[in-house]
Formats: structure tokens, C-alpha cells, sequence
């Protein structure tokens, strides 16, 4: 009986890890690029478009794959929709009431959430298929990562376009700020860079294990195991 | 009428719907290798876009000032279903064009290009005709920059660029060129008044 619960307790953290590095819903799959570039000229901004996201992600997850054996196959989508479309307007009104300066500056891109790919296909690929421990944890991964890369961003752009960070100057009026970096065209520019210093380290992490014989190894024990 | 115009420069040009709003990102980083497709592409997304407003219109004076609530998932599934329309037609009536565009014209459905005309001519309060205009113009924006990006892929096959950058980075940094091209439409702006 033992057995059984660690490998479903592995896999869960396997579910739950992969989102936030391997398979990093910015970085390397390259999905809801609207609010990603959109809303990230500021980290503070950035940080409240990714646990607005989380908690649609989250919940929408736990919906899906608590009614996966009720939805219809051929209604799915619309039914995945019309669930994430319902979170989404109660995370709306929730920022408009908790924090309505940030909800005035994110605007309708709050709104837009129900169109972030990243959520539809994690319940297509994922919550409508798994158990809800699996979803759940994979949901938390994959709203994990997302944050993470719009932080990324949002510090980056924020840092050089207005040379402070979550709103607290850092060089001294000596500071030039690229203006640029806050405007559209500075999303571009950042997150096409950051996916190259991205493609880099992959690059390199492939060719050090090709070298490397105990990487193959250990590889091989695990799948043993 | 000059209003009008106004609306149709103002969202084809300078607050161009991609390249400005980032709305419509995924085909425009996914399909738009070649030119064809990408204008193909575009004229779907107009079409859409001008059946949205229709509808966005028709929606926001005749049932949501009784349940403001519901404008969210009433627009998803409005616009989902015209989508749908759409792709019906376009099988019928082009078997070709729905092989070139596969499995992007379902995809429109979660464009958020679509969603966001909608809240956009929504919050700036577009009657029908100007919300027209809005998405003739929006739509026009957005066929621009497929187009616009398509072209300059299709040089960059034939060029020797380094492996690492190619894809999604080489596209997005080639947008963010595009997108401080377009920002020098804002003057557009303060010239005409």
C-alpha cells in the first residue's frame, strides 16, 4: 500500500515543478503572450496580472477536473470556457473593490484572461484528464512559472524604463530612464531577449549531458527506479 | 464623418491592435511564416472582427444594462459562436482557404484581438456605426502587422542568422522594431488637431 502513495506523491511534485522551470508557460512554451507583454511596465503590475491568473488557473483546474467525468466531449471547450469566464469576473470585481488603482491601470486586460491560452490548454491538456491532486498541483506550477516570467519582465522593464523598482527609486535622479523599456515596443525587445539568454542555457544544458556519461546514468537509474 | 475616420486611423495605425495593445499575439508569432497565409489570416480576423462588433453592439444595448454581470462570458460565447459560423462557411465556400488556415481560424475564437475589440468599443462607448469603423479599422491593424512581419520572415530564410535566436526571439525582436516604427504614427495625433 505503501508504494503506490509515493509515486502519486512524486508525481505530484513532478506536476507541480515542471511548470515553474521545464516547462515554463512563457519562457518555453511561449503561451498567453498578450497580458505578458501587455501589463508588465511595472513589477507591481506584473505581480497583480500573475495572482489574478493563478487564481483563475487554480480554480478553473479544480472545477474541470472535479466535473471530467459529467462534461460532454463534445461541448468541453465552451464548457472549459464558460468556467474560466465565470472566475475570471469574480477576480474583476475582487481587484476592483480590493486594490482599484491597479485594477484602473491593468484595465481591460483583466478581462482578457479568459483568452489567456495558457488557461484553456492546461484544462484541455491536463485538468480534464487528471485527477484533481495532479491538476491542482500542475495548476500551481504552471501559475508559479507564469508569474515568475512576468515578474522577470516587469522588473527588467521597470528597472530600466523608469530606473526604480515596485515603485522605490533605485539610482538617484543621476538616472537616464529608457523610455522605451516602458512603452510597447520594450516588451518586444525584453521578452525576445530573455527567450534568447533562455535558449542559451538549454543549449548549453544539452551539450554538458551529451558530454557527461553519469548524467545518462543517473538518468537511467531513475527510470529504473 | 471626420470622427469616423479618426476612429479607423486611430486603431489602424497608431493604436494598432498587435503592435501597440499586443492583442492577437499567437498567430501572429505562430502563423504568419508566409505572406499568403498571413493576409489570410487578417481578412479572416476582419471578418470576425466586424461580425463581433455587430454583436458586441446588439449585446450591450439590448441585454446587459440588465445583468452588467454577465457581459464577460455573454461576449465569449457570443463571439465563440459566431467562430464557429465562420468556419462553417469558410469550408463550405472555400474548401482551399480552410486547409491554408487549419487550425488557426478556431483559434480565433481565443484571440484575445476578438475579446478585447469587443470590451474596447465597450468601454469607450461605440455606437454601431463607429464600433464598425472600430473593428474595419482594428482588423485592418492587425492584417497590417501579419503582413508586415510575414514579409520580413520570409527574408530572414534566405539569411545566415545564427541558430540560437532563431524563432519566437528573432519574431519577437523584429515586432519591438515594428511596434517603435509604429509609434511614430502618434504624431499622426498632434498634427491632425
Amino acid at each position: 500500500m505503501d508504494q503506490p502513495t509515493t509515486i502519486e506523491k512524486s508525481r505530484t511534485a513532478e506536476e507541480f515543478l515542471k511548470g515553474i522551470w521545464k516547462e515554463n508557460p512563457v519562457f518555453v512554451a511561449v503561451l498567453g503572450m498578450c497580458p505578458v507583454l501587455a501589463v508588465t511596465n511595472t513589477a507591481i503590475n506584473s505581480l497583480a496580472m500573475g495572482l489574478a491568473t493563478t487564481f483563475v488557473l487554480f480554480f478553473s483546474s479544480l472545477l474541470v477536473s472535479s466535473l471530467r467525468n459529467v462534461i460532454p466531449k463534445q461541448v468541453r471547450i465552451t464548457t472549459f470556457i464558460i468556467i474560466i469566464a465565470t472566475f475570471v469576473t469574480v477576480v474583476d470585481f475582487m481587484l476592483a473593490a480590493i486594490v482599484p488603482q491597479v485594477h484602473k491601470e491593468l484595465g481591460a486586460f483583466i478581462a482578457l484572461i479568459v483568452v489567456n491560452c495558457l488557461i484553456l490548454g492546461r484544462q484541455e491538456a491536463f485538468a480534464s484528464k487528471n485527477s484533481i491532486r495532479l491538476a491542482l498541483a500542475d495548476a500551481l506550477g504552471m501559475s508559479l512559472g507564469f508569474t515568475f516570467a512576468l515578474l522577470c519582465i516587469g522588473v527588467v522593464r521597470e528597472v530600466l524604463g523608469s530606473g526604480s523598482l515596485f515603485n522605490v527609486s533605485l539610482f538617484g535622479a543621476g538616472f537616464e530612464p529608457w523610455v522605451i523599456m516602458i512603452m510597447p515596443p520594450g516588451g518586444f525587445f525584453t521578452l525576445g531577449f530573455l527567450l534568447l539568454f533562455f535558449n542559451w542555457l538549454q543549449k548549453r544544458r544539452r551539450e554538458k549531458s551529451k558530454g557527461d556519461r553519469q548524467a545518462t546514468q543517473y538518468e537511467e537509474a531513475r527510470e529504473f527506479l | 464623418m471626420q470622427d469616423l475616420l479618426w476612429i479607423f486611423i486611430s486603431a489602424l495605425l497608431i493604436n494598432n491592435f498587435t503592435l501597440a495593445y499586443f492583442l492577437g499575439l499567437c498567430p501572429f508569432l505562430g502563423v504568419s511564416g508566409r505572406l499568403e497565409t498571413a493576409f489570410r489570416l487578417g481578412l479572416a480576423n476582419i471578418f470576425v472582427m466586424l461580425i463581433t462588433a455587430v454583436c458586441a453592439w446588439g449585446l450591450n444595448t439590448f441585454i446587459l444594462p440588465y445583468a452588467p454581470y454577465l457581459r464577460l462570458i455573454s461576449f465569449i460565447i457570443v463571439i465563440a459562436s459566431t467562430v464557429q459560423f465562420v468556419e462553417m462557411a469558410v469550408k463550405k465556400l472555400s474548401p482551399d482557404l480552410f486547409r491554408a488556415l487549419g487550425i488557426f481560424l478556431p483559434l480565433i475564437t481565443t484571440n484575445c484581438a476578438i475579446l478585447g475589440l469587443a470590451l474596447f468599443a465597450t468601454n469607450k462607448g461605440y455606437g454601431l456605426v463607429e464600433g464598425l469603423f472600430y473593428a474595419l479599422g482594428a482588423g485592418g491593424g492587425v492584417t497590417l502587422a501579419l503582413v508586415l512581419l510575414a514579409g520580413i520572415r520570409e527574408e530572414t530564410k534566405v539569411l545566415d542568422i545564427p541558430r540560437l535566436i532563431e524563432g519566437t526571439a528573432l519574431n519577437l525582436i523584429i515586432a519591438g522594431i515594428l511596434s517603435m516604427a509604429f509609434m511614430g504614427f502618434a504624431g499622426l495625433f498632434s498634427a491632425g488637431g
